[in-house]
């Protein structure tokens, strides 16, 4: 039961905890499931981040404010690469553009489960700061399942403790650079492409969901050769339409 | 970038021409229900999108990855599939299997 739909009920994959649990539990709930692979993924990524930082000549506080502020590497790594070579303001800014708009799809899909039970706005819209790659990933699994009323706060102890980790994990990474051997840096930075991967395998459930993982992965670096900014959006929009597509016709 | 006014500059930037990314998707979302065509369209294209991203981190890396050669970033990644696969769908396994691959081969190539 729940306030939001009074039609829910649970599914094979509702924990048995949501039967009964207050708020602060599904918030607990959320901080405890961040230290699996996708926490341990963010502060491999955020760790290689804030080297790449202090290589670029920036200081430890753009490694954690940009960490809180932005909280998506993409965004940050791009602002970090064109102020540390001397870049216009304006065109970092525009950069930055470029790469945040993934962020609308994402933002999109979770915002559905992000309904705060007693009809708050401004919770939801403090939650969806929060969304990032990572958190839209940990969403899908994690909030579906759930009564409406604790996917809201579930969703914030997870996310809200991913962004603690990149903050704490980018100031580590940056005192740490230069005394970690390559090989290591290496590895920590291939936990965030194969984790992306592997965990929407995971949760991959119809032929439509591989197709769009693999209509992604071949279309994106096609582009890139000729347009690195805007590989992404085509290889979104392309590809996820031909999966969408196909899904539909074989429903 | 650094001190007050740094942070400032970030700030403006992030509300200006990023975080409306988030509140824009948050306006859009409000209206719709998981059931609806259209979401299952957007998770579509967010899912290729994201798939593009994984692939494009891994075939045109920066950073220390970049120092790794190609074969070996491809040969860590389909490792991490096979033992992805071969462990029941278990993501975390399969993404430590390749990691462990490219830590191995760099310190050994050197």
């Amino acid at each position: 039961m729940s306030n939001l739909d009074p039609t829910w009920k649970p599914t094979d994959a509702t924990p048995a905890w949501s039967a009964t649990a207050t708020q602060t539990e599904a918030l607990y709930r959320g901080f405890m499931a961040a230290f699996g692979i996708a926490g341990y993924v963010l502060i491999a990524g955020s760790i290689g981040f804030g080297a790449l930082v202090r290589d670029l000549g920036l200081g430890i506080d753009f490694a954690i404010l940009s960490s809180l502020v932005f909280y998506a590497l993409p965004a940050q790594v791009i602002l970090a690469a064109e102020l540390g070579r001397g870049a216009p303001i304006l065109t970092a800014a525009f950069a930055v553009t470029l790469t945040s708009v993934r962020l609308l799809p994402m933002a999109v899909t979770v915002t559905p489960f992000l309904a705060d039970y007693k009809g708050r706005r401004w919770r939801e819209v403090m939650a969806v700061h929060f969304v990032a790659v990572t958190a839209w990933i940990e969403a899908n699994r994690r909030l579906a399942p759930l009564p409406p009323h604790l996917r809201l706060s579930h969703f914030m102890g997870f996310g809200a403790t991913f962004m603690g980790f990149t903050a704490a994990s980018a100031a580590a990474g940056f005192m740490i650079a230069g005394s970690v051997p390559v090989a290591l840096t290496a590895a920590l930075l291939f936990f965030t492409p194969s984790y992306f991967v592997m965990s929407m395998m995971q949760s991959a459930y119809l032929r439509s969901d591989w197709l769009a993982i693999g209509l992604g992965a071949v279309i994106g670096p096609l582009v890139y050769l000729v347009s690195p900014d805007l590989d992404l959006l085509v290889a979104g929009l392309v590809g996820g339409t031909i999966a969408y597509v196909y899904g539909r016709a074989n429903r | 970038m650094s001190g007050i006014s740094g942070f400032f500059v970030m700030l403006a930037i992030a509300v200006l021409v990023h975080e409306p990314w988030r509140w824009a998707g948050y306006i859009l979302g409000r209206r719709l229900n998981p059931d609806d065509e259209i979401f299952k369209w957007v998770k579509s294209v967010s899912t290729s999108l994201v798939a593009a991203l994984a692939a494009r981190l891994l075939l045109f890396p920066s950073g220390a990855l970049a120092g790794i050669p190609l074969w070996l970033r491809l040969a860590a990644f389909f490792l991490g599939v096979a033992v992805f696969f071969r462990t029941g769908n278990t993501a975390w396994k399969g993404v430590c299997a390749g990691a462990a691959l490219i830590a191995a081969g760099k310190l050994v190539l050197g």
